[in-house]
């Protein structure tokens, strides 16, 4: 009954495999792709706090306001990324970005 | 609790209780609406559910007594992050329908991966629980064994031993405004703008003209 590591854990561990999974599921929406994205970072912070609190260590918890940061950051430059993406092409399909093939 | 009173063992044995029921409460909430992001039709959806995901993974820092970044969560995830991401979603307008093409073709290969990953990372929490025990007390202080609050403890860290990582992590936030209103800023020519130098560089004698007009006629 005693909550502990392994519980935090098994959590993360679940919402990463779910981001991945959202990211070969959807395989033409960036949006949703980014979601995942911010899911495994989210199962990331999971992970830090945890060890953070049962370790009895303050350092993950620093490290996982860094992932914080990080994730704030990219959700952002992504977002505007795909807004000038869709102001010229009109679409957001994954399959449409092959214009700097080579 | 070594006879120092069974009252106090109760009590701390059912607040025990209570805290293993509202941990898998909200680990059951999380997970079920993470399944809800990846797998909702329509993209307004995922991010509503992916905001229930971040305030119960915010309730399960809560309850490890990592309350600052509980806090953190809420307000940087849910407050901007979630907003940005609904704020994309309903701007452009996109037909989703045609995104969802493919959706089952992608189905066993992502659940295949999906599940193979899982597995490995469960058994790595066997194996670690194995080797280590695993079994620490549930409720430890997450202020480094000190008496003073989480938050303090934090700040005491972060402004100190990783200060430097501190203003990276500034920086990064900077670059990342800058670059995103790079990315979004578009001047059109269409559209006629003030031109402020222009208007306080006119004089007088450029646009006033004091015209005769003779009587019986009229002036252009």
């Amino acid at each position: 009954m005693l909550i502990g590591l392994p519980h935090y854990l098994t959590v993360a561990a679940i919402l990463f495999t779910l981001g991945i999974f959202g990211i070969f599921l959807n395989r033409k929406n960036v949006i949703i792709m980014l979601m995942s994205i911010e899911l495994m970072l989210l199962a990331v912070s999971v992970n830090f706090v945890a060890f953070s609190v049962f370790l009895n260590n303050l350092i993950g918890q620093a490290f996982a306001m860094f992932v914080l940061t990080v994730a704030a950051a990219e959700a952002a430059i992504g977002l505007a990324i795909l807004v000038v993406y869709f102001r010229n092409r009109g679409t957001i399909r994954v399959e449409d970005i092959n214009m700097m093939k080579g | 609790m070594r006879g120092e009173g069974r009252g106090e063992g109760h009590l701390r044995h059912a607040s025990m209780i209570v805290q293993a029921i509202l941990f898998y409460i909200f680990a059951a909430v999380a997970v079920a609406s993470g399944v809800l992001v990846v797998a909702s039709r329509n993209p307004v959806h995922s991010v509503l559910f992916l905001i229930v995901t971040f305030f119960n993974a915010a309730a399960l820092f809560l309850l490890i007594g990592a309350e600052f970044l509980a806090m953190i969560l809420v307000i940087v995830y849910v407050g901007a992050v979630a907003v940005l991401f609904l704020f994309v979603v309903m701007m452009l307008n996109i037909d989703f329908a045609g995104l969802r093409q493919g959706f089952v073709r992608y189905l066993p290969i992502g659940a295949a991966i999906g599940a193979v990953l899982l597995a490995e990372l469960i058994f790595l929490i066997v194996g670690w629980v194995g080797a280590f025990g695993g079994a620490r007390p549930a409720i430890a202080s997450a202020t480094g064994g000190l008496a003073i609050t989480n938050t303090r403890a934090l700040g005491d860290i972060l402004y100190t031993r990783y200060l430097f990582a501190f203003q990276a992590a500034g920086l990064i936030l900077l670059v990342a405004m800058i670059g995103a209103i790079v990315l979004t800023l578009r001047q059109r020519a269409d559209v006629r703008r003030q031109s402020i130098a222009a208007q306080l560089a006119r004089r007088r004698d450029e646009t006033v003209e004091v015209v005769k007009v003779p009587v019986g006629t009229g002036s252009d």
